[in-house]
């Protein structure tokens, strides 16, 4: 049943946007609470082995999201996000960024704004999320990183399996 | 007859030496491929290419710029192995390499990946909170 749910990844490389459009079966509410409650977020928003640890959570406009992806061994990414606005369980938008624990922004690294959409869709919820770059060799930057942090990850989940198959 | 061995071998070495510094050049002068889609016209330049291998005239006749800035966009997207260069008689026709332009989908697929693995896991916690919400 899973694998029949929308899932649309587009990229515009002309307006240096992603558009990501994914169904999930559960109401409006649900999601919308999946996607602003740190208690809920830290559950899914990393992607395994990676697991999500956040520090502040100030679910407002102008009030902002810090957060860290940890990895298995224990190293940290930090990342932040500044909401804009917020019009509750049909849209946010905000600034990602990259941070230091103590949330403060590192001003090397790209920013891109977020801006999300919640739509019912009979009984389900389609989110849309379209993230804007500035650059194109911003969202090159980003791609790059995650690609590099992906390959780790994979790396130290293999490392793991193989420790275990080996006691 | 001394003489000419003496240039033919000069001439050798020359060669050998040219050989390799074009290799080094060129290994140089490889660029990223972001580079060369960054820019519009490079990325209109792409867009018709794709559709039929060109010649650089009939390139420049598409766009309002000079002929040189069209030699210029088209060197770059060559360094960024975009382009191949094919002689056809006198005229030179360009036409895309493919391979360079899957790297870039290689990229974005990693990143879908990690969209995929992120929303699989709300999938599971919203199918967990509904179910503890049943009981």
């Amino acid at each position: 049943m899973k694998n029949n749910l929308l899932f649309d990844f587009i990229v515009d490389k002309e307006k240096n946007t992603l558009t990501m459009r994914r169904e999930f079966l559960a109401n409006r509410q649900l999601v919308w609470d999946a996607h602003t409650k740190s208690e809920l977020l830290n559950q899914w928003f990393a992607p395994k082995p990676l697991t999500t640890k956040t520090k502040v959570m100030d679910f407002k406009e102008g009030g902002s999201w810090v957060y860290a992806m940890v990895e298995p061994k224990g190293k940290e990414y930090w990342g932040r996000m500044d909401y804009e606005k917020i019009k509750p369980i049909e849209f946010y938008s905000g600034l990602d960024a990259f941070c230091d624990e103590n949330g403060n922004r590192n001003p090397d690294l790209p920013r891109a704004k977020w801006n999300v959409y919640f739509k019912e869709h009979s009984e389900n919820t389609i989110v849309e999320t379209l993230i804007q770059y500035e650059s194109l060799s911003d969202l090159e930057t980003i791609i790059k990183m995650g690609m590099k942090e992906g390959i780790t990850s994979t790396f130290e989940s293999l490392d793991e399996l193989l420790l275990t198959l080996k006691k | 007859m001394k003489f000419l061995i003496f240039y033919l071998r000069s001439r050798l070495v020359a060669y050998i030496f040219a050989t390799d510094w074009l290799r080094n050049y060129k290994k140089k002068m490889r660029r990223d491929i972001f580079q060369a889609i960054a820019d519009p016209t490079r990325r209109a330049i792409i867009a018709l290419i794709a559709i039929h291998a060109m010649t650089p005239n009939a390139i420049s006749e598409r766009f309002d710029i000079t002929r040189q800035s069209v030699s210029k966009h088209l060197r770059i997207l060559t360094e960024c192995q975009l382009l191949k260069k094919e002689q056809q008689g006198r005229e030179i026709y360009y036409q895309l390499d493919i391979k360079q332009m899957k790297e870039i989908d290689k990229w974005l697929e990693q990143f879908r990946k990690i969209w995929e693995d992120r929303y699989s896991q709300l999938d599971d916690l919203l199918l967990n909170i509904k179910n503890k919400t049943k009981k």
